[in-house]
């Protein structure tokens, strides 16, 4: 009768059970009911969305841990929230506050930017973004107990979480196909742990949930990506920068457990009102890409 | 063979589908309310039990589920599903199917830190159960025709009442499928009762 906490299975477990569900970015009590109302699966806490990160510059660092606080005695639904890449601190207070998980994000500006967390050694489990294969194991090596594509949040451009979906599961394909003698060179050619890749290639996917974040700006948005094999849908931006975020949240939510009802897609995208305004990809500087943040 | 249905709506499906086809039955993913018609039992699975709550609504599943289980078949809820069962939850004016005579509170262990593992024993399995609680809840108590299977700390986390079995953890998640089996069981009484009628 041994009690066993923050195994593998309690920390991905947890993810598990998020599937098909929509996680929704808020940054006050207010937001969070909206969202908890419309059937989010959890809350992302923050002080402010990605947007909002872009257009302000500076330094972003984890919220204020009122704002967590707050948000954590508005919702009985899970809340996550971000700390900096490599932020051992901002982690462990999260962890000392209790959040349900964290998020090592590139949207915060990174602390370190050589070294992830050893997310591990953790209680708390942790989600981190990824682009390809050789991220994603990096990132499960550490310990991350669910992943998300990195896309390019605060943009409503959807394309870079596409391609970072596609990416991820086509390298995954790949390496089921290999051949056991394979496996060590591919590892040095993804930069990822060995282990993991023949622990993938063996179940014939990856061990932890993967959901589509950055860039998801409309139900549509979020249709497509569990269409592309998305486990579920972080949303940032998009809902409370909308006209009408009570409806334009319901509305996601709906289309991501119908995401094959194009029907019903239609119908709760009429009277939305318009989605937040997108960026052009390749018109975003270099350095101003979070997507490049980490690695 | 039965064929055993899944709601669908969100949370760990696919985990549920698995274990239903491992134990020799035909899964369906239900996403509708009119797929209930061609099932023997419906599981509903691991998840957010507010946001599958929200779908039930909006998606009328609420009367015919209740039909469903005036019919007599099964129902097995695991953690958000048994919330969705209950006939009371603590703290809230708003239970749902209320299918099964316990209270239950919901995130009763604690939040996501306070999660864990551990081998417990069921009534009626020979061997000790490996349980995974995630953010789980637990009944307070329950009524005279409520079969309490197993307790963890003195709190009930399975139990069973007519054609209704619930648990507070996932067995999902693991690769026993001894409780799945023993639903099977359930269902297969009722289809051969059915037959006999």
């Amino acid at each position: 009768m041994e009690k066993l906490i923050a195994t593998d299975a309690v920390k991905r477990g947890m993810a598990q059970m998020q599937k098909g569900g929509v996680i929704m970015d808020v940054v006050n009590a207010e937001q969070a009911r909206i969202a908890e109302a419309a059937g989010a699966v959890a809350v992302m806490a923050l002080e402010r969305v990605p947007s909002d990160i872009r257009a302000a510059g500076g330094v972003a660092r984890m919220a204020d841990p009122r704002i967590v606080e707050e948000v954590m005695n508005a919702v009985t639904i899970p809340v996550m929230a971000k700390a900096r890449i490599g932020h051992i601190v901002e982690a462990r207070v999260l962890e000392a506050m209790g959040v349900d998980y964290i998020d090592e994000s590139e949207v915060l500006t990174p602390a370190d930017e050589e070294f992830h967390l050893l997310k591990s050694s953790f209680t708390i489990p942790f989600v981190c973004g990824c682009r390809d294969l050789g991220e994603a194991a990096r990132r499960i090596g550490e310990g991350a107990s669910m992943l998300r594509t990195k896309g390019e949040p605060g943009t409503g451009n959807i394309v870079e979480a596409v391609r970072h979906m596609r990416k991820v599961q086509a390298q995954v394909r790949k390496l089921t196909l290999m051949n056991d003698d394979e496996i060590m060179t591919e590892a040095k050619i993804l930069g990822a742990p060995y282990e993991i890749l023949k622990q993938i290639k063996e179940a014939g996917k990856l061990p932890v949930v993967n959901f589509a974040a950055g860039g998801v700006a409309t139900p549509a948005d979020a249709a497509l990506m569990m269409e592309l094999g998305a486990d579920g849908v972080f949303v940032g931006s998009g809902i409370f920068k909308s006209e009408d975020p009570e409806k334009f949240a319901n509305a996601i939510v709906q289309a991501t457990t119908y995401f094959t009802d194009y029907d019903l897609i239609g119908k709760l995208s009429k009277e939305l009102g318009s989605a937040m305004k997108g960026i052009d990809i390749s018109r975003l500087p270099q350095a101003e890409r979070m997507q490049e943040r980490g690695w | 063979m039965a064929t055993i249905g899944v709601l669908g709506l969100q949370g760990a499906i696919s985990e549920h589908v698995s274990q239903i086809e491992a134990t020799g039955q035909t899964a369906v993913i239900v996403k509708h309310a009119d797929q209930l018609a061609e099932i023997d039992g419906l599981v509903l699975p691991g998840g957010e039990s507010t946001t599958m709550q929200k779908l039930m609504d909006r998606y009328d599943f609420i009367e015919p589920i209740l039909q469903f289980a005036k019919q007599g078949k099964p129902i097995f809820g695991t953690c958000a599903g048994m919330v969705l069962l209950a006939k009371k939850v603590s703290g809230s004016d708003n239970p749902h199917l209320q299918l099964i005579d316990i209270e239950v509170c919901r995130n009763a262990f604690g939040r996501q830190r306070e999660s864990f593992e551990a081998a417990i024993t069921i009534n009626g399995l020979v061997k000790e159960f490996n349980a995974i609680f995630i953010r789980a809840p637990y009944a307070e108590n329950a009524g005279v025709e409520v079969e309490i299977l197993a307790t963890y700390e003195g709190k009930i986390v399975v139990a069973k009442q007519g054609n209704i079995l619930v648990s507070a953890f996932h067995p999902e998640l693991t690769d026993d499928t001894r409780l799945m089996q023993y639903f099977n069981a359930m269902v297969e009484q009722t289809i051969k009762t059915k037959v006999e009628v």
